[in-house]
Parts: C-alpha cells; structure tokens; sequence
C-alpha cells in the first residue's frame, strides 16, 4: 500500500490568488478505505479552500474520534489543527474561537461523533452560534468498529449483516433547524459540484453552519438495503437549488429568473447564488425549509443542497459583546487598567 | 468521444511513450525493471532480442525515446533510458548461452547479404537460425559498417563493437570480408535465393564549388572518409589548427577526433544558427566539454591557399530569416568576411547514397536522389528478390532505424524465400498481464522516486585527448544505474478502466497527484479537453474515454502525465482500475531468443 503521494503535480496547474498550488491545500495520503465516501469530501475541503484563496494559516481544523474525524490529517496540512476527545470537538472550537476570533474554525465530525456521543456539545454550539463550519461526514454506521448502525441510520435501513435498523434515526438537519442553526445544509460526498460551493458558503458565513454530508461507508454500509449507499443516495436524491458560490471581488452581471433563482449575500461581501427548484421554498425563511426538508422525507427524498441561512444572525461574540480585538491578543494594559479605572467602576456602583 | 477499446493494442502501444518512439520498439520500461531488479542478462536480452545492439546503442544511440519520455513532461529530464541499456551490457554475464545455438538445420536456401552494417547484421541475425545459408560481404576487413568506420573509438570501443558483431557471425554466417561488391549482376548471377543490400550511405558531400577546393586538397578531408582512414589506422595525425565545417554528429566525431590526434585549435563552424545544427545536444555538449569551440552564421567562401598549401578559410556572415513555411533563408548580415586560419579542413555536411556497382538494367528501379524503389513495409525492390535496408533504403538515418528495418526485410525475406505473400506481415507479440498481488500490492514498484536525471561520469578531458582509445564516458555504476532505473515511470503497466465495475466514488479523481482523471458529460475531443481537472493542452496524447456510466457521465483520463502510480486502482474499492502490464514486442523472422516474462 503506497503510503506516499508522488510529489509531482500536472505541470499546466496554476496558483490561485495567494500564490498556492491546489496540492498546498492537501495531506498526507490517507489510510481510509478504499473508496470512503470521506476522502471525497477531504477533496472538496481542498478544492473549495484553493478556489476561495484561504491562506491556509488561517484556518484551523477541528475533530473528534473516528473515521470522520481522521481526515483533518488527510486535508490542510498546512492549516493549525486540533484532534480532540470523542464527541468534544464543539467545546475546543468554542474555546478557540473565544480566544481568537480571527481564525476560521473548521470542524470535522462523523454520526457517531456528533449524533451519539457528541449530542449535547452538537447542540449547545448550535444554540450558540459559534462561527464555524462543521461537517458531519454520516454514512449511517460506526464503520472503525466493523459498521454498527449509528444513530443516524434510516428506521429499517439494512447494513452489512442483512439486520433492519429497529430505531429511529436521528435527523442531524432537522435538528439544527429546530435549534435555529443559522446555515443548515444537507450534501453527498458523491456529488462535488453541489458540494464545493457549499463548502466555500459556509466557510464564508458568519455564525454556525452545518453541512450533514451524507458519506457512503463502502466496506459496511454500502450494500442493497441501506439507505445510506452510494446507489440508494443517488437514485433518492432531490436538490433544493443549484447552487453557485460568488467571491466578493467578482461583479455578478447574471440574468435570472426572478422566480428560480435568488442570492444571498454573506458577512464578507461574497454571494450565494440560488436557481431553486422548488419555487414555494425560501431558504432565509425557517418555516418553509422546515415544510420543504418535511415534504422530501414524507415522499421518501433525501433532500440536499442549502436548506437554511440567516446571514444576519449575530455570532457568539456578537451575542457576548465581545472586543474587536481577539481575546488572546489582549495585553496586560488593556486587561489590568490600573487603580484609577477600578475606582471609577466601584464609585458607579455607591 | 467513442470509448476506447480496452483490447486496442495501438492504443496502449502509444501510452508506452519512449517504446512507440524507438523505430525497434524495444520494450524499454520492461527492460529497465530488469535492471534496477540486478537481472542484467535479461535486460540485455529483452535488448538484444529488439535491437541486436544493446552494448553499442547503449553508447552511440540516437536515442528518440529520450525526448519521448514521459518523465520529462513532469520533471525537467527524462530517464536516462540510452545509458541505462548500457547498464546492463556492462554487467551482463556469459550470454551466449541464452542466444541460440548452432548449428542450425539448413533450410537450403541461400541470402547474400551485402554490407556488414547493422541492418545486414539484423538481417542475418534474424535469418540464420531458420536454417539459411547466409554469405555476408564487406570491404573491409570486419563486420560493422558504419559502426566501426564513423563512430570513434573514445565512443565506441572496439572491443564492445568486435563482442557484439560477433555475436551475430558466429550464429554460422558465411563472412566475405575485405570483399568489394562490384557487381550486382554477378551477385545475382551466384543464385542467391535473396539478395540484402545494407551498404548504407558511403559517399560525404563535399564543397567541390568553392575556390580553393581543389588547390588545397591535400589538407581537405571529408568527414566520413577521415573517421574511416582513422579508424583503421591509415591517419594519425592531423594538422594543429582544424577547421571542421558542419553541425551534424559526423561533424562532433570530426572535431573530437581531431583532438585528439594532434589538433590543438579545432573550430567548428556552421553556416546557419545553433538552433538549426543536427547533431545530438548531448554531443555538441561533449565537444565543449573538450575545449572544442562552436560558430555559427558563417557560410564558407573560400579556401585559401598561399604557396600550394591551405592556410585557412574565408567566411561570410549571415543571420537566418524563415518564411510562413518554416523555410529558411541565410541573408548576409553586410558585416566583413573573416579568416579562419587553418592547417587542415575537415568537411562533414552530410552524406548520400551512392550504387554505383549496381548495374542499371537488371530491374531495380532507382528512384528520387538515385535512391532505390522500394515498397515501404516490405523493402522489396522492384526485382523481386531484392531487399535493401539501412542508410540503403531511404537515405541516411541511425542505427536503431537500420536495425528495425532489417528486421523487417529478414520477415519479408522469409515469407519470399517459402513463397508467401509479403503483405502478410506477422502479427506483434503482445500480453496485457495484471500487476495486482494483493488489495493494495503491485508486482512493479509504484512509487514514484523524486531523483533528478544522474550525470554521466567521464574520464578527464587530460586523460580522454591523449589516446583515442579512452573511452570518454564511463557509464553509470550499478547503485546510480539503479537509482536512475527507478526513475522509470512504468509506462508500460497502463491504468485499465472497467466502467461496469464503477460506482462513480470518485476515490481515483481525489487521489490522483496529476489530476488525469475527470467524470463529466461526454462531448467532442475538442471539447473535452477543455473540461478536465487540468488543462489537456498536448493533442499528441490520447484521452481515454469509458462508456457511460449510470450518472451518464464518462470518464475521461488525459494520459499526458500520468505517473502510472497506481493510486487510482489502490483508491479504488471495486478494482474497476487495475494495473495491467502491457508487453509489445515486434515479431521477428525468428524468435531468437527464449524472452523469460515474468
């Protein structure tokens, strides 16, 4: 098994704006089964964060346990990263966003990690709106333990030892919905072209956004039966839009459909360009993506694409008032102001 | 696009880039595996079968699957392939016993073959083991031809040379040295069953037109003519002031030869730019190394004699201009001519073909430049049991053409001699054979080293000038000759799709390192090509395109710059790519040797 990628590249590939190579973006060669739905989302993490001109040191990149949460070693090798504790990524991203808000905080976690063990960090940072993008690569199974289904598995979806799942899945989406995520998506590692953008949306969103990246496991559950196999996602799959991902230096001068297509425009300028297929959805409206993602699961659809953004919902350190200044640059001065400011604090409470 | 045909031998042919560039097709990659494996008696077979010459083309090849290599379209330089074959000539051991062994049943029929170069020497390599009787005439005293009498000794000893033409004769040819031809008609009238013409191209163009040409003849030499005398030791010395005119490898031979003979200023001067001289970079590399200075844009106008003895040579200047054609033009600059003084002149601009002991009217057609009609694929002249190859049959080329060619004429003079149809031409030899030997094992080694090109060592320029018998370049030693070996890309073990087995993971796409592979809609070539992971910019390299697949994409793979890895088949979970070695050999008269493919 090779455990080194050839350091050669296509001669003809071109640095984007900051003078990086696509192969900048990438890590070491991963140990993940063959044909993992991970590694193509691994991919589109490299592909969205060369196409958007992230200088890679300012990124960091999260992760809990498990198969999921191995690929931060398989992307950004140039990035800061930080593999934590089963189930606790949420609580080290609060605490580094907290300490340095300049960074962009990309978190990397499987079913298991964010619908099991990890539910409840999952849904205080949701409430918080901590500003980061978190990735749940969910193929429905505990896959580094040999493919027990997780939480996520579809009720009477069928793994590996011909079983149906007797629970109820947990709808990672719907969940974040209820909790008032403010960017909530739903992709398949099998479909780049839906998946790239969304990444580089979410990257660029101000605030929480999850994106629940449904990621065939084909050692354990990519077999007939299961719900989460890379034929049954494919044949099932309905999309809410197209969607486009605008950086802020371009001019849009594009002509559309009133009706079909809409944009949204994020913190940094940068713009989501929508062609819906559905004109009675509104992803800034939360009551009709909740009708639409309910809709899909009553007619049997897995419904991908943007479901929801707010882009206007402040973030934990806007809801805390924090300083512009990032915590962790706050010298002695500025947090010891001296007698003469202590005394004029305690006068205002006489 | 149409989706390529997984058993399109052609196709696959040309992926193996530097094989597909050899007129010999000699199965490089293979060969090189042999050698970084230490199997050097088989990488010289694997050689010996194709090209007949693995010691001497190991030194003197023109080498056109080096700019071919893949590898230097994704590093700087290719693999050192020509270098290599001599690898494994250096290190070989007692080989004769895996060549075949006389005497062989004779066959009754007899071939003559005239001219003891290497397209004679196929000829009758290919021949001799099907039992043919085969008469072999030379002028000179030994087998070779152009080999011993044009290329140096610095470059090609003689002992190399004697080892592997003997290897030939001594499959029991009839040797006729020291034998001039004068007469087709009496060849033919000897009854020979065939007659194989490989005399080459004898005869160096001189500059009989400038003034002075003849007054100074006796310091005037053309160039292969020289090499020649030199060769056999007529000349030893030259005068110490050399001017060689011509920017070809008989000119880099001249001027090196002169250096060693005595020449301490020796120039060469061409008439139009570096950029259009014909000689080997490398070689024009190995002349400067040995002091030897190059001008350019200086057509000769004269020679000029003072007291019946040549002094030197007056040279215009000019500067080239092409036309939309590409043709060119020397256009005098206007600046002043400029002597060159020179004790001896040494003309090497070229040469031609020449028969003048072939009679014109026993029914061999000479065409264009008094060149011989010839049917391209067979070599049969228009008398029917006439074949000519080498420098012979279409002008002046290279060894390794020579040696396919004479394989070629050994077929159609086989399929003449049992009166079957010369069109019917053998079929290649060719096995598609899996390298996969567990989930993610290869049978060849699939990483990829990061080594540049190794140098060459020679021996010091003090020592090389002062005998013409040190060989200059010292070949590689076995660990760089390994090291150098695995910078093989194995272009020969091709990436096989399967579509049928796909499940559109995109495992192959993410891991790639040169981004070849793109799933998209199918569209025209042209079109294509401009939709890919990378840009597909070189039309010389095919795109392999599969069938559709259930998402109705294809998939398209620019072979341009694949490192023939193996990630995409070790990434991908159905083994819808395999990694599968390809072995095209071109079928000879006879197989003459026992190839061991494992």
């Amino acid at each position: 098994m090779s455990y080194l990628k050839p350091a050669f590249t296509h001669p003809q590939l071109q640095p984007n704006r900051v003078g990086y190579l696509k192969k900048d973006y990438e890590g070491v060669i991963s140990t993940l089964c063959a044909g993992c739905g991970h590694d193509s989302i691994s991919a589109a993490i490299v592909q969205a964060c060369y196409d958007i001109d992230l200088e890679p040191h300012r990124l960091a990149k999260l992760s809990g346990i498990g198969c999921s949460s191995k690929t931060p070693a398989y992307f950004l090798s140039n990035s800061h990263g930080f593999n934590s504790v089963h189930g606790r990524m949420p609580s080290i991203a609060t605490g580094a966003n907290l300490a340095n808000k300049n960074l962009i905080y990309l978190g990397v976690s499987g079913d298991g990690d964010t619908a099991s063990i990890g539910m409840g960090q999952f849904v205080h940072v949701i409430r918080r709106n901590l500003n980061m993008t978190y990735i749940v690569m969910n193929n429905g199974c505990y896959g580094l333990t040999k493919g027990q289904d997780s939480a996520t598995a579809d009720h009477g979806s069928i793994n590996k030892t011909g079983q149906p799942n007797p629970f109820q899945a947990i709808d990672l989406v719907g969940m974040a919905l209820e909790l008032n995520a403010s960017f909530v998506a739903r992709s398949f590692s099998g479909d780049k072209s839906q998946l790239v953008p969304l990444i580089k949306a979410a990257l660029s969103h101000q605030g929480f956004s999850l994106i629940d990246v449904i990621s065939p496991c084909v050692t354990f559950n990519n077999n007939a039966g299961s719900t989460k196999s890379y034929d049954y996602v494919r044949e099932y799959m309905q999309q809410t839009a197209q969607v486009d991902f605008v950086p802020p230096r371009k001019a849009l001068s594009v002509d559309y459909d009133q009706d079909q297509s809409m944009e949204v425009t994020l913190f940094d300028g940068s713009e989501i360009l929508l062609t819906k297929l559905k004109p009675e959805w509104d992803p800034t409206d939360r009551h009709s993506a909740v009708n639409r993602i309910n809709n899909a699961k009553a007619n049997g659809e897995i419904l991908t694409g943007l479901i929801y953004i707010n882009s206007e919902a402040p973030d934990l350190h806007g809801l805390l008032h924090t300083t512009d200044t990032p915590l962790n640059q706050l010298q002695e001065q500025d947090l010891c102001p001296g007698t003469t400011v202590l005394e004029s604090i305690n006068d205002s409470f006489r | 696009m149409k989706p390529t045909d997984n058993n399109d031998i052609e196709y696959f042919h040309k992926v193996v880039d530097c094989q597909y560039a050899c007129p010999a097709h000699t199965p490089v990659p293979e060969y090189i595996r042999l050698i970084a494996a230490g199997r050097y008696d088989d990488a010289y077979m694997i050689n010996w079968e194709s090209n007949v010459f693995p010691g001497i083309l190991g030194r003197t090849c023109d080498r056109p699957c080096e700019p071919a290599c893949r590898r230097g379209r994704v590093e700087e330089e290719p693999v050192a392939i020509c270098r290599l074959k001599r690898v494994a000539a250096d290190n070989k051991e007692d080989i004769k016993k895996h060549m075949p062994q006389g005497p062989f049943p004779d066959n009754g029929q007899r071939i003559a073959l005239i001219g003891g170069g290497p397209a004679s020497l196929t000829v009758a390599r290919d021949l001799a083991p099907l039992g043919y009787e085969i008469h072999l005439y030379d002028e000179w005293k030994k087998g070779g031809g152009m080999m011993r009498t044009q290329i140096p000794s610095f470059r090609l000893p003689e002992s190399v040379l004697d080892e592997e033409v003997n290897y030939v004769l001594d499959l029991g040819i009839h040797t006729h040295f020291n034998t001039y031809v004068s007469s087709m008609k009496e060849v033919l009238a000897d009854g020979y069953d065939a007659v194989f013409v490989g005399t080459g191209a004898p005869r160096g163009r001189d500059l009989s037109k400038i003034p002075g040409r003849k007054e100074g003849d006796a310091n005037i030499h053309i160039g292969i003519e020289w090499l020649e005398s030199v060769a056999f030791e007529h000349t030893d010395s030259i005068g110490k002031k050399v001017i060689v005119l011509g920017g070809g490898n008989t000119a880099m031979d001249c001027c090196r030869t002169s250096r060693r003979l005595g020449g301490e200023e020796v120039t060469v001067i061409v008439r139009s730019p570096f950029k259009d001289m014909k000689a080997s970079d490398w070689e024009i590399v190995d002349a400067q190394r040995e002091g030897i200075p190059i001008r350019n844009n200086m057509p000769p106008k004269e020679f000029v004699v003072k007291d019946g003895k040549l002094v030197g040579v007056l040279f215009g200047k000019v500067r080239a201009e092409y036309d939309d054609n590409g043709r060119r033009s020397l256009i005098p600059t206007g600046e002043p001519d400029e002597f060159v003084e020179a004790d001896d002149v040494i003309i090497a601009i070229g040469q031609d073909n020449s028969f003048p002991w072939i009679e014109r009217d026993l029914g061999i057609t000479f065409g264009k430049w008094d060149l011989p009609v010839l049917d391209k694929t067979t070599f049969q002249s228009t008398l029917p049991r006439v074949f000519f190859g080498g420098d012979a049959a279409f002008g002046p080329e290279n060894i390794i053409t020579a040696v396919a060619q004479g394989h070629q004429a050994a077929i159609s003079i086989h399929l003449f001699c049992q009166g079957m149809d010369l069109m019917e031409r053998p079929d290649p030899f060719v096995q598609m054979t899996s390298m996969k030997m567990g989930i993610h094992e290869w049978m060849y080694d699939s990483g990829i080293a990061m080594d540049k090109r190794f140098q060459v060592p020679h021996v010091q320029n003090d020592k090389a000038l002062s005998d013409i018998r040190v060989e200059v370049e010292l070949g590689f030693e076995p660990p760089v000759g390994f090291k150098e070996a695995m910078r093989c890309l194995n272009c020969d073990v091709q990436t096989v799709f399967e579509k049928d087995l796909c499940i559109e993971c995109d495992a192959c796409v993410d891991i790639c390192p040169t981004s070849c592979i793109t799933f998209t809609t199918n569209g025209t070539e042209e079109d294509l090509r401009t939709r890919l992971m990378a840009p597909a910019t070189d039309l010389t390299q095919d795109l392999y395109v599969s069938d559709l697949l259930p998402t109705h994409r294809v998939m398209v793979k620019d072979e341009n710059v694949c490192l023939h890895c193996g990630l995409c088949a070790e990434r991908c979970p159905t083994s819808a790519w395999d990694m599968k070695q390809f072995f095209y050999g071109v079928t000879k008269a006879s197989e003459v040797c026992q190839l061991v493919l494992e």
